[in-house]
């Protein structure tokens, strides 16, 4: 994928403050490769939109530096950097057809009218509107404003192309549409995306690499697989899917294996490859774990007891949720792939807990 | 239970009904009758084959014929139009640049700023008018200017009370301008002057409309200011026909002021237009 692949953007220890004192975008560094899909994820407020505005040229870092294509460009006003962007309310020119707000960033560009005019057909034809370059933005529904501003910013062939929660006004059928339309098409122009979000399913199933921030920092810079099954923190690991999180202490740890004493399952054994001590977090997805009627036998599995509590159906899979005697909550998730299971797990059962020791995430931070 | 009647034998009003409930009919029906009768009385006497306002004869046109006959009346309504239309152009230029600077910018003291470039909206027009013949006559304006140029100093007196009523309009549309359709045109490539051109101008162009529209009726209706600051040689049309009252109430009156309600009507209407239509596109 992109492994090896040059550097396009560098953000450089930066550090953004509002008024002095609001710090927004806390000593990031990254590396965002070229012709990647790459995307900043992360609650509202965590400074994902202040990021993207540094690179765009609409803020100013406090501190620190933004490269593109291996130019400092702190200096460089937005209307000179080799990127553009597609805003949240895709700001499309209300007063220009289609075609006339395409061809905008080509005209100030100096492209002479008659290029511009194949260009722009071009990249019409690229989102789906051919021929809707005499419309007005008005008779145009959302989505297909959202694909005038996409292709308005295509058009100008940019280094990186920035996306600022380019679905998030968009009603959920026409969402995940556009999702595979803007990967598929991210594919086709090879042009690297850095996009915006605080959907994670869509940072998952979009980007090639996501970083997941949390109030001005990055937490985990990692592809979308590493993210959900190797979380680095307790904060990646609760924000990305569901889990369930118990906290634990290193008893001792000896090659790759620790021994960890958790709260109300006691003392385990886990596979770890890392360094830990003192307090951690133990995590295990709901979908890893099984709820069963006897306690199963297999030696690799961590298995507790307890009652059911509450059922919650939502027809493809149902969360089931169970208290320990110990006291823990815990949810699992079970797949309805055949219809006696519905009925089988129902709320006062007893029933055994299980997971894999090599599920059972360990979380130093 | 007996089956309450309402007011007009219908079913009873709802809470929020007031419209059939009689204390709000009464005034509203009282606004109606002060307010529109005299008016349309007016008008309709505009028609009257009489010279005497009174009682009423029959129908005739023929007092529009004699108005537009009046060549005094015509000189007026010439400068009236003349003054309206260079007012309107250098409110819409002052107005629109103030409505920027207070949208757009902070500096100290705005507040103060904003306060006193309202002033001329809520000041008495008597007091503006007799501050302006002070004025020009402290500087010692000249009075014996050739025609057009004679007019300067009631289009300066009109220009400085319509302003803020172009600047209010236009920073109330620019309230809800997207500065994300800045950005976007920023971004695209564009520099500070293409910005306006291309964006903010484009986005400000309903209130502007409006904004003229208002400052022309303003203009070319106003009495007081100009009253003030009109000489024997500049007179104004609503000043001509004040003089022509003054020796009785003939339906010639009646006709000139029709017209200029008639005028001032239809331009509000179109500012008002424009501006919801603005208003639902945002
Ligand atoms: N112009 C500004 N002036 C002052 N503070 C600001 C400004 N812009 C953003 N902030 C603050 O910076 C922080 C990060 O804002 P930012 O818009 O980057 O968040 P975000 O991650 O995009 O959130 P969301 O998902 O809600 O859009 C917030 O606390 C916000 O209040
Ligand atoms: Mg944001």
């Amino acid at each position: 994928m992109t492994d090896g692949a040059k550097t396009i953007i560098g953000i450089r220890s930066v550090t953004k403050r509002f008024n002095g004192n609001v710090l927004a975008v806390d000593d990031v560094s990254l590396d965002i490769k070229s012709g990647e899909f790459f995307a900043l994820l992360g609650p509202s407020g965590c400074g994902k939109t202040t990021l993207l505005r540094m690179i765009a040229g609409f803020e100013v870092p406090s501190d620190g530096s933004v490269e593109i294509d291996g130019q400092v460009v702190d200096d460089v006003p937005p209307n000179k950097r080799p990127v553009n962007m597609v805003f949240q309310s895709y700001a499309v020119f209300p007063h220009m057809t289609v075609a006339d707000n395409v061809a905008y960033g080509l005209k100030m560009d100096g492209v002479s009218s008659s290029e511009a005019k194949g260009r722009v057909e071009e990249a019409l034809g690229l989102v789906q509107l051919p021929g809707y370059g005499e419309r007005m933005p008005d008779q145009l529904s959302g989505g297909q404003r959202q694909r005038v501003a996409l292709a308005r910013a295509l058009v100008k062939r940019p280094k990186v192309l920035l996306l600022d929660e380019p679905l998030s006004a968009l009603d959920a059928k026409l969402r995940e549409a556009m999702q595979l339309e803007l990967r598929n098409l991210q594919a086709k122009v090879g042009i690297t995306f850095v996009m915006v979000t605080h959907d994670q399913d869509e940072a998952l199933s979009m980007a090639d690499r996501v970083a997941v921030m949390e109030s001005g920092r990055v937490r985990q810079l990692a592809a979308p697989r590493d993210l959900y099954e190797f979380p680095n923190c307790r904060f990646v690991a609760d924000f990305i899917g569901k889990m369930n999180l118990f906290e634990g202490v290193v008893k001792s740890s000896a090659g790759s294996e620790i021994s960890v004493g958790i709260d109300g399952i006691g003392d385990v054994r886990l596979p770890f490859d890392g360094s830990a001590q003192g307090k951690i977090g133990i995590a295990i997805r709901p979908e890893k774990a099984m709820v069963t009627a006897d306690k199963p036998s297999d030696e690799d599995c961590l298995s507790l007891e307890g009652q059911v509590t509450q059922v919650a159906y939502y027809g493809n899979e149902s969360h089931v949720f169970v208290k320990t005697a110990s006291g823990l909550d815990f949810s699992v998730t079970t797949q309805n792939n055949e219809r006696s299971v519905v009925a089988a797990t129902n709320p006062g059962d007893r029933r055994w807990v299980s997971w894999r020791r090599k599920d059972t995430l360990v979380l130093a931070e | 239970m007996a089956k309450r009647k309402g007011l007009f034998g219908r079913d009873p009003a709802g809470p929020l009904d007031y419209l059939r409930k009689w204390p709000l009919l009464t005034v509203m029906i009282a606004t109606f009758v002060f307010l529109y009768v005299p008016l349309l009385t007016l008008m309709a006497f505009s028609f009257n084959d009489s010279r005497r306002n009174i009682v009423w004869r029959g129908f005739t046109t023929e007092y529009y014929g004699k108005l537009f006959n009046n060549t005094d009346l015509m000189i007026a309504f010439g400068n009236s139009l003349t003054i309206a239309l260079f007012s309107t152009f250098f409110s819409l230029i002052l107005g629109a640049m103030v409505a920027i600077l207070l949208w757009r910018f902070r500096f100290p003291m705005k507040p103060f700023y904003e306060g006193t470039m309202a002033l001329p909206i809520v000041i008495p027009e008597i007091c503006m008018g007799v501050a302006m013949l002070a004025f020009f006559a402290r500087i010692g304006w000249p009075n014996d200017l050739v025609w057009p140029i004679s007019l300067a100093n009631i289009t300066i007196a009109h220009i400085s009370f319509t302003f803020p009523f172009v600047a209010v309009i236009v920073r109330a549309r620019l309230a809800g301008f997207n500065r994300e359709q800045e950005e976007a045109c920023r971004d695209l490539g564009a520099g500070d002057w293409e910005v306006y051109r291309d964006v903010i101008i484009p986005h400000m162009k309903p209130g502007l409309v409006a904004g003229g529209l208002l400052a022309f009726t303003l203009s070319l209706d106003d009495f007081v200011i100009t009253f003030f600051t009109s000489g024997p040689e500049t007179v104004t049309f609503p000043v001509k026909v004040y003089s022509m009252v003054r020796f009785s109430v003939t339906p010639e009156v009646n006709a000139a002021s029709t017209v200029l309600i008639v005028i001032t009507v239809f331009l509000t209407a179109i500012a008002m237009w424009l501006q919801n239509k603005g208003a639902e596109k945002k």
